[in-house]
């Protein structure tokens, strides 16, 4: 069975948001989104300083098995990634909600708050 | 509503994640595909293959019927137990499917074709059965009353577990060379697999199935979903039906000229259209240089025009990308060529296509 914290936020595409205290967000994919696409083997990452708006194609997950697209949760501009991710898909795998993959500034912070909680995205999860 | 097979219970029970393989409910996995991979390589894993499907051919006429419905030759077939990879054409030259045919007596012949294509197969057998005016009754064995069931033990220390479950079949199992079938009781006992591994495929009766998957796993043998079976066929250089070839594709243009035989007067289904055609791309193995994943229908950019990858993934034994591509013909083992990945070009390299088998690279 599947992980989700309740701390964190969630979008239904599967990724998991952390607001940090300087106002950026941590994103990774959820924990069910790990298990269901089984062992991963590579992970590409956005650039830094690039800007995305909210469910644009961000990075790619691909496991042996298929490959899938991350998507922004919010609009925003990434300031910092996770090369330890990419250099080991495997530790996505081990600890989906450590292994963040890339850290962004909201366009608007209340963006978040339209993002799912715990509960909310355990439903999604569970449907899938 | 999913087909499901004999086995199915046994992986819920095991915990396998279930997909949707083809209207099949089949264990993708049951944990890490990764580790089940290397399992098959490094030591021994089974996989349930229940859903493809045993032909019996039974009749005075298995020999003339056989010979004209296949692009291989079973006058190859001298031996009782020995197999056969063909390829079944249709009248334009395209793969309908592909296949194994055991010879066990003049009279008796078992095929086990591919379980997306087995109604489709029958159908066409039936027809050319028919139309040729044979004497052969063609009976599938995987629906219904007599049905059996097919677990594959594969990797070095399969032959050693199923005598360890099975130690009546040892005497008669013991000398099979590959690609040998041996019947044993009520145990149909294949040297084959698709792993590029040692192994037998063991048809049994579908109500003893389960007994023998959960003795089979007590005694070690690690249970392996159908991700590691396309990892490790891929290495294995082994063709996918539906990827690397289908009813579109010569098998000329498919790297399955070595299972075509032209070179007698013997007449077969779609013998006169590869005749004509000959062959048009050339079927090799690619190896990503760049850092990505190699997928089924990437283009592959070469000096002599554009080519199609047909299989790709990751090689847990290489620890790098590798896939099956047609390409032109010009194309040389050791070109550098490069790979269409999401808009980016990636280089790769140009090997043959066969990548790990027997635990190692080859590669």
């Amino acid at each position: 069975m599947s992980n989700v914290l309740a701390n964190l936020k969630y979008a239904a595409s599967h990724e998991w948001m952390l607001l940090n205290a300087d106002g950026s967000v941590t994103v990774g994919i959820t924990d069910h989104a790990q298990e269901a696409l089984g062992d991963l083997v590579f992970v590409e990452l956005p650039e830094v300083g690039a800007h995305y708006a909210a469910e644009k194609e961000i990075a790619v997950v691909e496991s042996v098995k298929a490959a899938a697209d991350v998507y922004a949760p919010i609009a925003g501009t990434v300031t910092e990634v996770n090369q330890a991710a990419a250099d080991a898909p495997e530790s996505v795998n081990q600890d989906a909600y450590a292994a963040w993959l890339f850290k962004m500034t909201p366009d608007n912070v209340a963006d978040l708050d339209k993002m799912l909680d715990a509960a909310a995205y355990q439903a999604v999860a569970d449907a899938a | 509503m999913l087909k499901k097979t004999v086995l199915n219970a046994a992986h819920r029970a095991m915990n396998a994640r279930m997909v949707d393989f083809g209207g099949w409910d089949m264990p993708v996995n049951y944990g890490s595909q990764i580790e089940e991979h290397n399992a098959v390589r490094n030591n021994c894993g089974m996989f349930d293959v229940s859903h493809m499907c045993p032909v019996d051919v039974v009749g005075a006429d298995c020999r003339a019927f056989l010979s004209r419905l296949v692009a291989n030759d079973v006058a190859k077939l001298k031996v009782s137990g020995k197999a056969l990879y063909a390829a079944m054409l249709n009248d334009a030259g395209g793969v309908i499917d592909d296949l194994i045919i055991y010879f066990l007596t003049e009279t008796r012949f078992r095929i086990v074709v591919n379980a997306g294509t087995a109604e489709k197969d029958l159908a066409w057998m039936q027809a050319k059965a028919a139309e040729w005016k044979l004497d052969v009754t063609i009976t599938q064995r995987r629906d219904g009353a007599n049905n059996l069931g097919i677990i594959a033990v594969q990797g070095p220390n399969a032959r050693a577990k199923v005598w360890e479950v099975l130690p009546q079949a040892k005497a008669a199992t013991e000398g099979l060379k590959a690609f040998f079938a041996a019947e044993v009781d009520q145990y149909f006992i294949a040297s084959t697999g698709y792993t590029g591994e040692d192994g037998y495929e063991i048809m049994l009766p579908a109500g003893e199935a389960e007994a023998m998957w959960n003795k089979l796993n007590a005694a070690g043998v690690a249970p392996c979903g159908l991700g590691a079976r396309d990892t490790l066929r891929l290495e294995a250089g082994m063709n996918l039906y539906g990827q690397d070839m289908d009813e579109t594709v010569s098998p000329l243009d498919a790297g399955l000229a070595w299972t075509v035989s032209l070179n007698t007067d013997r007449d077969f289904v779609g013998k006169s259209a590869l005749t004509a055609a000959g062959q048009q791309k050339q079927f090799l193995g690619l190896i990503l240089l760049d850092k990505g994943v190699l997928r089924g229908h990437q283009k592959v950019m070469t000096a002599h025009g554009n080519g199609e990858i047909t299989s790709g993934s990751f090689s847990p034994t290489l620890q790098q990308s590798i896939a099956l591509a047609r390409l032109p013909l010009g194309v040389q083992v050791g070109d550098e060529v490069e790979v269409d990945i999401r808009g980016k070009a990636l280089k790769a390299k140009v090997t043959k296509p066969v990548f790990a088998r027997n635990g190692k690279a080859v590669q």
